[in-house]
């Protein structure tokens, strides 16, 4: 087990320096100079030399990337050209919002998607599964900005019961912070949910097919009790692979729609932030999301290894 | 008979037709501007109306079909040409360094959030519908090259291949004449569904301004240029929409029926 | 139906508690770009002047709506016989927000520091021609210049001039200390920048208590917020195409803002087959101004026909000499050599005038036989490869700079025209102070560019200012990139 462990933390740390070395490759052929978007169009060669000696710009490739590296190890990610913030302190304040309404997506998927799954999956066959699953096939088919500007025009411009966009700030209370999010999480939380109702379904009748179902049932429980007995536990197993999946997702998914509701989250940060060139907070975001990715595939591979042991020779 | 197949190729069909009729006929020139006519509601003359520059939106949806499919078919074509030999690669030399850099690789490439990774290949070569073709493409690689390596892994102990091995066949010949032909059905199926989603990806792109660049239609842009007059001309946004779902729709029914009708262990567990 | 009215009561009532909870005396300002950081003098980000000009920081002379300029922080001033020293006698009392007084060795900090070698200041052109500034005493200043220039007391009220503390300036990115009637409250990066009133106000104190500048790009979420009420003010609406609505809506007023925005089709003078003056006279006959005013900005515009503000007052219409006339254009097209057309690229920057009318325009200029391929460019990516690399052959931009037809005179500026004459006329201009002259010469200038077609002139810019119905104050027209709230308040 141990050496198993080991096996993937070194297999993680070499995906981490891959990982790095490729987004600071692919951020520095960024065509584009930060310091020529930030002075304009009358600047002078000499202030624009200047500037860049201020933002560091002007030291060697392999300088740029062992002190942003570096940094990264010290946890400092770097000041920001445009701002002049800390990065980690951008990324701190984003992710208050990002987090969140990543959180409030999952929780509403999960709440649609779990009895929608169960429902059709205990019902198989009858108009209740079949009017599910044609929803479900609605819900992944439709774009989720159209989704969301469809909401908008009937809930904001029309009815006017939630705000448009924009985020009101933990400041100002939970509920009314909850309220901006509520839109957007359900512009996320659709084609999730369905997503998730069809693997739940799916994984529910598999279970129910295993030998061990058929046992049960020989033995007398009803196929409900055997439902909700033994194969929902068993089901679970996938489906929480996918939220797991869906969790890391939503977490840089979002541009889109923050976009849509103009979140100052993490997605409209780096959407924002490759515009302006400003390039330090492109790759400390993107590093930071597929850190989170990796580390959380890493995690699920040592929690399966630990459940089922014969996966520790997988690979 | 299937009926998600059916139904699912009907509507896909559909699309298709328009966009090839669009090569040789449509109602109206889609890059003309005529201002004097534009923001028309629907009607007999203009289908579904005309746009803010007095286009005819019926005639750009035909086009708009054009780019949104060759962009995913292609796309998808990328994912398999390159992801397909990489895990029958992975399968034949299963455990060995090969297979670990694929498979790691594979990891890497799918934790990297793909959207941003497409905005930062446009900002890199510039927007245009080649280089959102290449941004989805990279993320189809990883989906076929997983899928191909766990359906061969099994195959190959299967005794037809144990018997080709047996005679002498070298690995690369055994993954091409007795593996490859065993998985197709999985790879239709897979494809179908990985074309949807290259459809879904391709008009999110549009709408943020990263895909075709005008004047050639595209759903996604379509979309983005209508918002502001969505509450006065909502047929501008309603039509390009419904093109979209109804596209995505048909192609995930479609790739339902088909796993249905190909894969009899799975027609098995479903009845 | 009973649950819905229900619902929509209760959220009734979260909004009555949530607007009440705002003094009366507040407003929220909505705009579409957010600064990157909020010193003036060192940035040509517009989006830091919108918010910070005449609100938190003022110079020695400042603009009016009108575009005249008028005594900021100097009360008064002297210009010697020669035109070479500018004496500014300097308001008394006036103090920093961090309570510091501002005198004449702050303006001497200031315009040293925008002139200076290692200065990072956008416009420090603008100020090359100051040799020295000297302190005569606490409240007199003295500006020496190397020549002659017309335009100083002008140039001295632009953003890029304004004083600051050299107490202040290590913060002045993220805490800028101004003098002016509002001082720095916070800022929410991603959303919105808050000033409060300052009450130790030197001159006629603000009436509102707190601005909010809340920074909305997206057209789209403009509109709905607009109209959600989210925002009281917008101010330069990204769409045009909205304010049919708004005007017939009694909630709202609608300002439509003139501005310095000469909207151009710069083209490349230097690329051929642009070098040749008969292509790119038969370029402006293949172009119709009205359709793109139409098309790109719902009507919203004055076709202009120079490089010139239309409401200023040295301003000549000379729309009639490249007026609409696609079979003259070919024809001038075939006497150039091109019959059968050519190919070229526009390059297109973010704005939806630039992106509509470019779609506009390489429709009417496939009419004529000129294939222009579009591409669509960020702002870095713009400045980049047009604005840096000139590559392109045309492209469309907005030039917002107030009085910038000098940049004819700049052999190297993007577009690249080169001519001789026009360079003479400008030095001659920058020099003069007599107004009847400087009409003159302003006159023969527009008339030059025109005549060579340098590039093809669109229209005048103008953006809508949508505002509650009950907002009073806001400027009506744009001389300078500003929100002067100083002087905005809600109707009684």
């Amino acid at each position: 087990m141990l050496r198993f462990v080991l096996k993937r933390l070194v297999s993680l740390w070499l995906s981490l320096v891959v990982a790095s070395v490729v987004i600071f490759l692919f951020v520095e052929v960024v065509p584009g100079d930060p310091a020529a978007y930030m002075l304009g169009m009358n600047a002078q060669e000499d202030t624009l030399n200047a500037l860049r000696e201020q933002l560091g710009l002007n030291g060697s490739l392999l300088e740029r990337y062992l002190s942003w590296v570096g940094g990264m190890l010290r946890g400092d990610f770097g000041t920001s050209y445009t701002y002049r913030t800390p990065v980690s302190e951008m990324i701190g304040e984003r992710m208050w919002i990002s987090l969140p309404l990543a959180v409030f997506a999952l929780a509403l998927s999960t709440l649609i998607a779990f009895p929608a799954g169960i429902w059709a999956a205990s019902k198989r066959g009858s108009i209740a599964d079949v009017s599910v699953m044609s929803l479900t096939q609605l819900g992944v088919a439709i774009p989720n900005f159209w989704f969301a500007m469809l909401m908008v025009l009937l809930f904001a411009v029309n009815l006017r019961w939630f705000s448009a966009g924009g985020f009101a700030g933990w400041d100002v209370g939970f509920l009314p912070a909850m309220k901006s999010l509520t839109l957007p999480a359900v512009a996320l939380a659709l084609p999730q949910a369905s997503i998730l109702a069809r693997v739940m379904r799916s994984s529910l009748l598999d279970t129910l097919g295993e030998d061990y179902i058929r046992t049960a049932r020989a033995k007398g429980l009803s196929r409900r009790q055997a439902l909700w007995k033994h194969a929902l536990r068993n089901a679970l197993i996938p489906v929480l692979t996918i939220i797991g999946l869906q969790f890391s997702f939503l977490m840089a998914g979002a541009i889109i729609i923050e976009n849509v509701f103009f979140l100052p989250g993490l997605g409209r940060l780096v959407f924002q932030s490759i515009s302006a060139r400003d390039l330090i907070v492109v790759e400390s975001v993107v590093m930071l999301l597929v850190f989170a990715v990796i580390l959380v595939n890493f995690l699920v591979d040592v929690a399966y290894a630990l459940v089922d042991p014969r996966l520790r020779v997988r690979s | 008979m299937n009926r998600a197949l059916i139904i699912g190729a009907v509507l896909s069909g559909a699309f298709a037709l328009a966009a090839l009729i669009s090569f040789v006929w449509v109602p109206y020139d889609v890059t003309g501007v005529d201002i004097a006519n534009r923001l028309k509601a629907p009607s007999l003359g203009h289908l579904f109306g005309t746009d803010h520059f007095g286009r005819d939106i019926f005639s750009m949806i035909m086009v708009g079909a054009r780019t949104s499919i060759a962009v995913a078919v292609v796309a998808v074509g990328i994912g398999m040409l390159i992801g397909i030999p990489l895990g029958l690669a992975a399968a034949a030399r299963k455990g060995s360094l090969l297979d670990e850099l694929i498979m790691r690789g594979n990891d890497l490439v799918f934790a990297f959030p793909s959207l941003l990774i497409a905005i930062m290949i446009t900002a890199v070569f510039g927007a245009s519908a080649v280089n959102a073709i290449v941004a989805i493409g990279i993320f189809n690689i990883p989906v076929f090259a997983r899928l191909v390596r766990g359906a061969a892994l099994s195959l190959w102990t299967k005794d037809y291949v144990l018997a080709a091995r047996v005679s002498g066949k070298g690995a690369a010949r055994i993954s091409f004449e007795h593996i490859l032909p065993n998985v197709t059905n999985l790879l239709i199926v897979q494809g179908t569904i990985q074309f949807s989603l290259g459809i879904l990806a391709e008009a999110g792109l549009s709408y943020v301004g990263l895909g075709a660049q005008p004047p050639t239609p595209s759903w996604g842009r379509m979309l983005a240029e209508s918002q502001t007059m969505f509450s006065f001309a909502p047929h501008l946004a309603i039509f390009p929409g419904l093109a979209i779902l109804l596209t995505v729709l048909g192609l995930n029914l479609m790739g339902d029926g088909l796993r249905d009708v190909l894969d009899p262990r799975l027609r098995r567990a479903r009845r | 139906m009973k649950f819905m009215t229900k619902l929509s009561t209760v959220s009734a009532l979260a909004m009555t508690v949530a607007s009440g909870a705002l003094a009366a005396g507040d407003m929220t300002v909505a705009l579409q770009l957010e600064p990157p950081h909020l010193d003036p003098t060192s940035a040509a980000a517009g989006a830091i002047d919108s918010v910070l000009y005449a609100n938190v920081f003022e110079g020695l002379t400042r603009f009016t709506s009108d575009g005249s300029i008028i005594p900021g922080l100097a009360k008064s001033w002297e210009i010697s016989e020669d035109g070479l020293t500018y004496t500014f006698m300097l308001a008394e009392g006036v103090t920093f927000h961090d309570g510091t007084t501002m005198d004449a060795e702050d303006v001497k900090f200031s315009l040293d520091r925008a002139r200076a070698e290692d200065s990072a200041n956008a416009q420090k052109a603008l100020y090359a021609g100051i040799t020295s500034v000297d302190v005569v005493d606490p409240l007199t200043v003295k500006l020496t210049l190397a020549e002659p220039n017309g335009s100083m007391l002008f140039n001295l009220a632009w953003g890029d001039a304004v004083i600051v503390a050299p107490e202040s300036i290590e913060g002045i990115k993220q805490q800028p200390v101004g003098t002016g009637a509002f001082k720095f409250g916070s800022w929410v990066q991603g959303d919105s920048i808050t000033l409060e009133k300052n009450d130790a106000y030197w001159g006629t104190p603000a009436v509102l208590d707190n601005v909010t500048f809340k920074f909305i790009s997206d057209p789209s979420a403009a509109f709905a917020a607009v109209m959600a009420e989210d925002v009281d003010v917008f101010s330069g609406y990204p769409a045009p195409e909205n304010v049919p609505q708004f005007e017939a809506d009694a909630r709202f007023q609608v300002l439509i803002v003139d501005t310095e925005g000469e909207t151009i089709l710069s083209t490349n003078n230097k690329m051929p087959p642009f070098d040749n003056v008969m292509v790119r006279k038969a370029m402006s006959h293949a172009i119709d101004r009205q359709a793109i005013i139409d098309g790109a900005m719902f009507g919203l515009g004055t076709p202009i026909g120079t490089h010139f503000a239309p409401h200023h007052p040295d301003y000549v219409d000379l729309t009639a000499g490249s007026n609409y006339d696609p079979e003259l254009a070919k024809k001038m097209l075939a006497e150039a050599g091109y019959a059968d057309g050519f190919k070229t690229t526009l390059k297109l920057p973010p704005p939806s005038y630039a992106r509509r009318g470019g779609e506009i325009i390489a429709a009417q200029l496939r009419e004529v036989g000129i294939e222009a391929e579009i591409s669509n460019l960020e702002w870095a990516q713009w400045l980049e490869q047009v604005f840096k690399g000139k590559d392109f052959g045309l492209t469309i931009v907005s030039h917002t700079e107030p009085m910038d037809i000098g940049i004819y005179a700049r052999p190297d500026y993007y577009f690249q025209y080169d001519k001789p004459e026009f360079q003479a006329l400008n030095t001659s201009l920058e020099a003069e102070a007599d107004p009847a002259k400087r009409k003159e010469l302003a006159v023969a200038m527009q008339k030059m560019i025109a005549e060579d077609a340098v590039n093809g002139y669109l229209f005048q810019l103008a953006v809508p200012t949508i505002a509650k119905a009950g907002v009073v104050g806001l400027w009506e027209s744009a001389p300078t990139q500003a929100t002067d709230m100083t002087a905005v308040h809600w109707k009684e």
